[in-house]
Formats: C-alpha cells, sequence, structure tokens
C-alpha cells in the first residue's frame, strides 16, 4: 500500500460540522458579546439593539467611580502572584520529596496529598473561617490564600514530571559536587518549565476568578478581590443598571481575557499539558 | 553504585530531609483541609455557640435537625439534579466541540477560542450579564422567544425553569475547560488508527465508538471527576441570578451551607451540612481511586 | 555543608513567605474608627457617606470616621457579625432596623441610652418619628438610631393613567380601586400576550415586607413586639396574601417570583404602570424617568394605607474600644441632626428621619418643588414597624419562601402560611 495512494483526508469533517460548530460557537460567545454591546453604549440602548447607537466610555467611567476598583485590582494581583509563588515553592519542594527520596509513611503523606484534590478548602468554609479567626488574620489577603498555598495539583503534575527526569541527571550533577537543592534548582526546575508555565495559568485563572471564600474571609476595601467587589458592586437593591454592571463585568474580566486572547496558543497549550497524566 | 550505597548509608538523613521538604505543604494541607475535616465532624455533635452561652454536647441532634429539614433536603435534591445535568452535558459538549476543532474547520482559531472564553471568565461577573438573559419581558432570551411568538416566560421566577436556568450557566461555563483536556487527548492518538479503520471500511461512527471513545477513557475518568467536584463546588452564580429561590428551587448544597453558616450564624448545623458534602465528595475519591481507576488504564 | 544551605534556604523562604504575607496584611490605625455601611439606593452614594465622614472628621480632628462599604444589607450584617466574631468589630455599621433582636442575641451592641447623658442629648434621643423608633426599641431600651429610614410606596405612570382614562393625579387608595386601574392599565398585543402589566410586587429578598403592605392595611400585624411570636396563619394575613396571588391569576400583575432588582427598570421600560417598592428608588426614578410620574400612599383595605417602615439604624457595637463607640455616638448625633438628616434625604431619597428636619428651609423648598418626596413621610402616622423577631434572618426566610411559593401556586395561600407558622414556631421556641 503506497503511502500517496491512501486518502489524503480520513474521516473528514462535512459542512454540516462547521455549520454546527459555528452555531455552537456564535451562541457560546453571545453572552460576553452582550456585555460588550451593552457597556459601550449608553444604557437607553441596554436592550434595543440599535445599530446606529452612540458609542460611550461613559459606563466604564461610573462604574469605576462607583466602586474602589483600583483598589480591588490591586489585591487581586497581589493575591494571585502571592498564591502562585506559594504554590510553585512549596509543591516543588514537596513534589521532589516524592519523587526521589524513599522513606517510610511516604504512601500515607502522598495519600494525605491526594484527599485534598477532592475536599477542597472551599467546602470546609465553616472550619477554615474560624481557624482563621483564631489566627487573627481574617480579612487579610494572606488569608485568603493561606488554605490555597498547599496545592494538590501542583505536587502531583510536579511529582509526575520529576520522575520522568532521567536519573543520570542527577548523578551527573552530584558528582560535580551539588546539593541537593542545587541540584533541585539547576536540573529538574528547568525541565519542568513547561509543567510550571501550565499550572501558573491553571492557578491564576482560578484564583483570579475565585469567590466564596473571599466573600467570607474579608469584610473591608483594603482586602476585597475584584470578584467581591463586583458582587458588592452589582447587588445594589436599587434598580440594577445593566450598563454599569456590564462595564464593571468588563473590567474585571478583562485582564484574563486579554490575555487569553493574545495567548491564546500558550494559553491551550498549557491546559493541556496539565491535563496530560 | 554510589547512589546506593549512599541512599543505604545515608537513608536516614534521606529520610529527615525528605520530610523537611514535605514539611511546609504538608503542615498547610493539613492545617486547612485534613484537621479542618475532623474539627467540623466534631463540631456537629455540638451546638452553635450563641453570645455568651457555649457550645454544649448534643449528640446527634444537629443531624437529626437536618433529617427533618425541607430546605436541606431540597437542597440534596436539587443538587443531585444539578449534577445529573451538568456532568453529562458539559462532558459530551465538551468532546464534541474537541472533536470539531480538532478538524481543521474554517475559522478554527475563533470557535475554540468562543469555547474556551468562559471558562477564563469570572462566575461572578458572567452571572450578572445571564441575569439580563434570563430577565422577563425584556430580557435577551425574552426578546427571541417573542419574536418567535413563544409567550413570556419567567425563567429564573419560576421553580420549574429555575434549576434548569442555572444548570445551563454552569455547563455554559465549564464544556469549554473540558474541551481542552479532550483535545489533548485527541491529538496523542495515533493517526494510524484513523487510516486502518478507513482501511477497514469503518463509518465514523464506528470509529469513534469502537477506537476513540476507549482511547479516551482515562481523559473522560479525568474530567468526570473534576465535573463531580465542581457539581458540588459550583454556586456562585446562585448568589447573583436566583439566591436559592424561587422558594429554595436552586438551593445547592454549598450554598445551604453558606447561608445557614454565615447568614443564620447556626455554626453547629453548618458543621452538619459539611459533613454531608464530605462524605459525598470523599465517595466519589474512593470509587474513582478503586473502582474506576483500576478498570481504566490500558499500559 | 550541604544540610546548612538546604536549611538556610528553607528558612529564607520561609521567612520572605511570611514577610510578605504580614506585609500585605490589613494594618488597623488606632485612631480610626470603623464604620461599615450598607447602600440599597442607587445613586453615589458612597460618595456621599465618605464626605459626611469627612466633615465630621474635620469637625471634630480626634476622630477618623472610616466608612466602609459593605454591600446589601444582608451582606453588611453578614460581614459586621464576622468582624464582631472573629474579635474585630467596627465601631459602628448601619444595619437593618429589623437586626436588632439579631444582634442583641449575639451580645454585639450596647444599648444608645447608654451614651445619652445630658438633656441635649435626650431630646435628640426623643426627636425622631414614633414609628421609626418601633423598631429601635425593645426591653425599655432605645438599641439604635435612624438613619436611612424608609416606608414602601406606589409609584405610577401618569401618562399610562391618562391612556386608561384614569384621574393622573390620583393614585388608588383601596385595593378595589387599585384592582379596577390594573385591569384598565393591563396592555395586550395582537398575540395575547402582555405588554405592560398593571401592577408589579416584587417578591425577592424583601417578600414579607412587601406583604406587610398588603398585611398592614388589612388591619393585621405580623409579629409581637417581642418579637417572640408570629401570626402567620391569621386568615386575614392568608386574605391579604390572596389578594397578592389573584392579581397574578387575573393576569394584571406578572406571574412568579418577581425580581426585586429590576422592578424599577420595569417601571422606566414601561413594562409596568404600578410598581411598589421603597421609596430609596425615588432619586433613581425621578433621574431616568422618560415619563411624567406619580408617587402614592399604599392602598388601605379595612385600614387607610399602612406601609411598614424600613430602612437601617445606626448600631454601636460592644466589641469596639470604649472611645470608639463614644465617637460612633458623637457621629450618629452629628448625622442625623435636622440639616444633615434633611440633606441625606434629598441625596439619597429615603425619610428625613425627624419632624425638625422637614422644617428646615432646604427641605421645606424640595418638597414644594417635588411633593412626590413627602408621600412617604406622610404615610408615617399610619405606618407600622418592620417585621422582625430574634433569629430575624431565618424566621424571614421562611415567610419569603412561604410567600414566594403561594406566588409560584406551588401552595396555597393558606397551606404556605400555616407551613411557615409551625416552621417559625420551631425556631421561635427558645426565645418565648
Amino acid at each position: 500500500m503506497s503511502r500517496s495512494q491512501a486518502p489524503a483526508v480520513i474521516y473528514r469533517h462535512t459542512w454540516l460540522d462547521t455549520v454546527a460548530a459555528w452555531l455552537l460557537a456564535l451562541l457560546w460567545i453571545l453572552p460576553l458579546a452582550y456585555a460588550f454591546w451593552t457597556a459601550f453604549h449608553p444604557s437607553d440602548y441596554a436592550i434595543r439593539f440599535d445599530l446606529s447607537a452612540p458609542w460611550t466610555l461613559q459606563n466604564f467611567r461610573k462604574a469605576w467611580d462607583a466602586a474602589p476598583f483600583a483598589r480591588y485590582f490591586l489585591n487581586t494581583t497581589l493575591l494571585v502572584a502571592l498564591i502562585l509563588a506559594a504554590q510553585l515553592l512549596l509543591s516543588t519542594l514537596a513534589a521532589f520529596a516524592f519523587a526521589r527520596y524513599q522513606f517510610r509513611g511516604k504512601n500515607i503523606a502522598f495519600a494525605l496529598v491526594l484527599v485534598q484534590l477532592m475536599i477542597m478548602p472551599d467546602i470546609l468554609l465553616v472550619e477554615n473561617y474560624q481557624t482563621m479567626a483564631r489566627l487573627g488574620l481574617v480579612d487579610t489577603l494572606f488569608a485568603i490564600g493561606l488554605p490555597y498555598f498547599a496545592s494538590a495539583f501542583a505536587i502531583f503534575l510536579l511529582r509526575q514530571t520529576f520522575m520522568g527526569i532521567p536519573k543520570e541527571l542527577d548523578e551527573a550533577a552530584r558528582v560535580e559536587g551539588a546539593s541537593t537543592l542545587q541540584i533541585l534548582w539547576r536540573v529538574y526546575v528547568p525541565l519542568a518549565r513547561p509543567v510550571y508555565t501550565a499550572f501558573a495559568l491553571v492557578s491564576v485563572s482560578f484564583h483570579w476568578n475565585n469567590f466564596l471564600w473571599p466573600l467570607i474571609i474579608t469584610n473591608s476595601v483594603e482586602s476585597r478581590p475584584l470578584t467581591v467587589g463586583l458582587q458588592v458592586f452589582s447587588s445594589v437593591e436599587q434598580g440594577v443598571d445593566w450598563s454599569t454592571i456590564t462595564a464593571a463585568t468588563l473590567m474585571t474580566s478583562a485582564p484574563l481575557l486579554i490575555g487569553f486572547i493574545l495567548f491564546q496558543r500558550q494559553f491551550v497549550q498549557s491546559f493541556m499539558r496539565a491535563g496530560i497524566k | 553504585m554510589s547512589a546506593s550505597s549512599s541512599s543505604i548509608a545515608g537513608s536516614g538523613q534521606r529520610s529527615i530531609h525528605a520530610w523537611l521538604l514535605l514539611l511546609p505543604a504538608l503542615v498547610l494541607l493539613v492545617a486547612f483541609t485534613h484537621w479542618p475535616a475532623v474539627a467540623t465532624l466534631i463540631d456537629s455533635f455540638y451546638s452553635t455557640p450563641k453570645g455568651t452561652r457555649a457550645a454544649v454536647w448534643v449528640g446527634v441532634e444537629n443531624y437529626q435537625v437536618m433529617a427533618e429539614d425541607p430546605v436541606f433536603w431540597q437542597a440534596v435534591r436539587n443538587n443531585l439534579w444539578f449534577a445529573a445535568a451538568t456532568i453529562p452535558a458539559s462532558i459530551g459538549l465538551a468532546l464534541l466541540m474537541a472533536v470539531w476543532v480538532n478538524e481543521r474547520i474554517a475559522g478554527r482559531t475563533f470557535v475554540r477560542m468562543a469555547y474556551f472564553t468562559p471558562t477564563v471568565l469570572p462566575m461572578i461577573a458572567v452571572a450578572n450579564i445571564w441575569l439580563f438573559f434570563y430577565t422577563p419581558q425584556y430580557g435577551l432570551l425574552e426578546q427571541v422567544t417573542g419574536a418567535l411568538g413563544l409567550p413570556s416566560h419567567n425563567w429564573l421566577g419560576s421553580p420549574s425553569t429555575a434549576l434548569g436556568a442555572i444548570t445551563l450557566v454552569a455547563v455554559w461555563k465549564e464544556a469549554g475547560f473540558f474541551m481542552i483536556f479532550y483535545l489533548a487527548a485527541l491529538q496523542t492518538l495515533n493517526p494510524s488508527l484513523k487510516e486502518a479503520a478507513a482501511i477497514e471500511g469503518a463509518s465514523r461512527w464506528y470509529f469513534f465508538r469502537r477506537v476513540q471513545w476507549p482511547l479516551l477513557m482515562p481523559t473522560t475518568l479525568f474530567v468526570l471527576v473534576n465535573a463531580v467536584i465542581n457539581a458540588f463546588r459550583l454556586v456562585d452564580h446562585v448568589f447573583i441570578l436566583t439566591r436559592g429561590g424561587p422558594d429554595n428551587a436552586t438551593t445547592l448544597l454549598l450554598y445551604h451551607l453558606y447561608e445557614v453558616g454565615f447568614k443564620f450564624w447556626d455554626t453547629a448545623y453548618a458543621a452538619a451540612i459539611t459533613v454531608v458534602l464530605v462524605v459525598v465528595l470523599s465517595s466519589v475519591a474512593l470509587f474513582q481511586f478503586f473502582v474506576l481507576d483500576k478498570k481504566v488504564h490500558y499500559q | 555543608m550541604q544540610r546548612n544551605m538546604f536549611l538556610k534556604t528553607l528558612a529564607a523562604s520561609a521567612a520572605a513567605m511570611l514577610s510578605l504575607g504580614a506585609g500585605l496584611a490589613h494594618a488597623a490605625d488606632p485612631l480610626e474608627v470603623p464604620f461599615y455601611y450598607p447602600v440599597a439606593v442607587g445613586g453615589p452614594i458612597t460618595k456621599v457617606i465618605d464626605g459626611y465622614a469627612s466633615d465630621f472628621n474635620k469637625a471634630h480632628p480626634q476622630y477618623k470616621i472610616t466608612p466602609i462599604y459593605a454591600g446589601t444589607y444582608q451582606e453588611t450584617i453578614v460581614k459586621a457579625l464576622t468582624a464582631n466574631k472573629s474579635g474585630k468589630a467596627p465601631a459602628t455599621s448601619v444595619l437593618l432596623s429589623t437586626d436588632m433582636f439579631t444582634l442583641i442575641d449575639e451580645d454585639a451592641i450596647v444599648p444608645i441610652d447608654d451614651f445619652a447623658k445630658t438633656d441635649a442629648d435626650k431630646a435628640w434621643l426623643k426627636g425622631f418619628y414614633p414609628a421609626f423608633m418601633a423598631n429601635s426599641q425593645t426591653g425599655g431600651k432605645t438599641w439604635g438610631v435612624p438613619f436611612q429610614r424608609s416606608t414602601v410606596v406606589m409609584y405610577y405612570n401618569k401618562n399610562a393613567f391618562k391612556e386608561a382614562g384614569l384621574d393622573p393625579n390620583k393614585a388608588p387608595a383601596t385595593w378595589k380601586e387599585l384592582s379596577e386601574a390594573a385591569k384598565k392599565l393591563t396592555k395586550k398585543d395582537a398575540s395575547g400576550n402582555v405588554t405592560q402589566y398593571g401592577i408589579q410586587i416584587p417578591s425577592t429578598g424583601f417578600a414579607y415586607w412587601m406583604l406587610q403592605t398588603l398585611t398592614t392595611p388589612n388591619d393585621v400585624l405580623l409579629a409581637n413586639e417581642a418579637g417572640t411570636k408570629v401570626t402567620f396563619d391569621n386568615p386575614k394575613v392568608i386574605e391579604a396574601l390572596d389578594y397578592w396571588v389573584n392579581l397574578t391569576k387575573e393576569g394584571v400583575h406578572p406571574k412568579g417570583v418577581i425580581e426585586w432588582g429590576t422592578t424599577p427598570k420595569d417601571f422606566l421600560e414601561k413594562k409596568a404602570a404600578i410598581i411598589v417598592t421603597t421609596t430609596g428608588n425615588l432619586t433613581n426614578i425621578k433621574a431616568n424617568a422618560k415619563f411624567d410620574f406619580g408617587v402614592g400612599q399604599i392602598a388601605g383595605n379595612v385600614r387607610k394605607g399602612g406601609s411598614p417602615t424600613g430602612g437601617g439604624n445606626f448600631y454601636i457595637f460592644k466589641k469596639a474600644p470604649k472611645e470608639q463607640q463614644q465617637a460612633a455616638f458623637e457621629f450618629a448625633k452629628w448625622v442625623t441632626a435636622p440639616e444633615r438628616a434633611a440633606q441625606w434625604s434629598m441625596d439619597s431619597g429615603y425619610v428625613a428621619v425627624s419632624p425638625a428636619a422637614y422644617d428646615t428651609p432646604i427641605l421645606k423648598k424640595y418638597g414644594q418643588d417635588f411633593p412626590q418626596a413627602l408621600v412617604a413621610r406622610d404615610q408615617l402616622p399610619v405606618s407600622v414597624a418592620e417585621f422582625s423577631t430574634h433569629d430575624n434572618q431565618r424566621v424571614t426566610k421562611v415567610l419569603n419562601d412561604a410567600v414566594q411559593a403561594a406566588l409560584n401556586g406551588t401552595k396555597t395561600s393558606a397551606q404556605a402560611m400555616k407551613d411557615a407558622q409551625k416552621e417559625a414556631d420551631r425556631i421561635l421556641r427558645s426565645y418565648q
């Protein structure tokens, strides 16, 4: 069977596929499209889709003035950075221990780690809140992040990755007189870079968008992240002004959205890598 | 040679090293996952401290109250329906999307972006947009149904459609996320399988059912576990869309937990509800670990 | 050698993390007086409150009132109690007047009488409208200072009235008139779908409050003054709920549970000709209505009119340091003084809390230019306390659920109220 005779494209998609895929895509993007429409047009046009309607930035100005979004942005950025830094540090150390060491109780420790994959700190709201109260950390950024610093997901991924790194590299570095941590830093970490990137994107997305735990643990503007700020802002008991709320919504989603659109391929590939087992 | 001798000689030291490396992560995990789980169980056997009254041992009273609480059972029912609807729908759609995006259809980048965008948006933000969609009379959905001549409907305000409405929002948010995992898996499938099947004259559906689907099983399993966890974790949109109403039609377990624990301040009862949630999620974890994992892996 | 490096690195990174975290922690300034407040009405209220705080701080340089915007009333009490339980209570917070019992049970607040020592203070405390004090006093003590109080009113579209042949200057004053007006005001399009409902009463968020606008004219109260007993299954209550349900059955009121937040917009979009909602929406509707609108008192039935009051009081928190409590008291006194109460009423749409405020020149003029603003106040003589009991959030939820069940048709009004009574009795048993 010569290769040139094999059909060039097997099981080619039909035009039906394309149409259906596009229809679904349009439906899927509709909410965001609507948000764009409402945010950039005056509130009279929030429910009237008149194509000749004037464009305006007024809603963004109103939203920005109505709540301290600048502070919320700062809080969220710091929070996400803090969590990521802690997660990378802690999980690298732990994953290295699991990947390269044999010790008593290793399996039990690993099982304990796996538990967090299913039982996330979000579920244990009530008790974790009381822990924070006892530590005197309520209403701080640190308190929002602390339960997430140890990430079972990261440990899992990195352990997998580290186990796949050839032991010869270890030994070669050791022969040169490197200490354990130096080996970790110079050999393992660089080789696991794609996984770090993948995990970083997952972590940033997740924690940028996290809502329930931050809602409970924060009270004041100084520690409130964007998601909580947005909910507080949009639950005014007077009539909801769609234009202002969608403007605020776009503002809060903008960093991730813009980042995603610009780096779509990397984003997708990172998520894919994170899932490959 | 050098590795084994040093590991035997220095195994005690290496053990300590290992535990030191592990310690920070493990301490935090225990502090915020394991210990709270146990503490919650213990708390559920006490009453709620109120003002100056301390907590007292009440045995299983909180569970008895729970068993007689119609709102709790409503929350359980709602969550089971919610899970039963979101899990197959989001996984099925994710697979479909992945298959489409994997093929080189026109405008593939846009389509992929459209499917994945909901994942990067905060749920609390998009819930506001969906609130507009569902608004009676002039919401977007109403405008569409009105144009088609269908009668107006209060989607979020009637118990028969409210749960379905929030389910749709959850599926919309999740399908794109799961799509990525399927996409990754599809791209690792050996292309020669396709050729072989085509040569054998298999239909596309047959190829999918007998070749692709079984090979995608590990991914499906991974996605399934995520979907189950999310079915119990995803309540952000309830805060904006319905706040649990109408008449508890959209109260999910975690939302009920929040209400009891942080609106009514009944922390002991909230602990009991937490225990139920933990038991449910643990059962799923055990099921995955012992039953499904063994059956699924090929290599 | 290796081990030292190892341990040093570990220690260093741990220290770095801790200091990063601590540096981001919320630091408390001893001069500050934290003040939580909700915003329940639209407009640049945060700016207004910030303005009051800074004016007060200028006049009293030893204090620094720090307003902290906390969301809705429900979110604000969650945050205030959360802070209280974790030992970081605010000095003061504006919370629903109905939260009084909950706050007392949580041992979170101190009576205002403890601070009102001079004759001038005592006179000030007596100067508020009695209707507002009803939710602020219990057990012979005053626990809250009225600040942003409201009553429920009917907003009606004067143009729609004219079109329907009704007198645009007369709001329906009885249930009979209301039903008839609603019928005339309901408009349908060619295919029989309703384009404008005659009347709309929202049922999310504050269903119990809306129910009170029907039970009060029916001459029945829902709870006793001590907040320990409820009367949901009283036939007059069931009758009031039935009136509401029948409006939906007759097609003059939208079906199902109606969202509180979108009701003003529904009015502005002419989807409902009459809406029943808080006077706090007045400024928003005034700013955005593209038609002539009127404000009417709640329609009467057995009893003339009768809205419940609503809104928030200042509470002073027990766990705050004594100096902060004193500062909070001064602030509450300052901001409810007649001139400021008058200004606040105009800025927000709330009812000014004392008769003296209405005697100030600015509010007199405002009332002349814009008489709709006075309707809420004119209702005060026939107004009753807002529904409030111990374990208020829970009991209120039971009542809200029952109202929603009746409006959805999943239960009859009688059944819904009976079930609610049973449940409420169970919750309140330990307080009796």
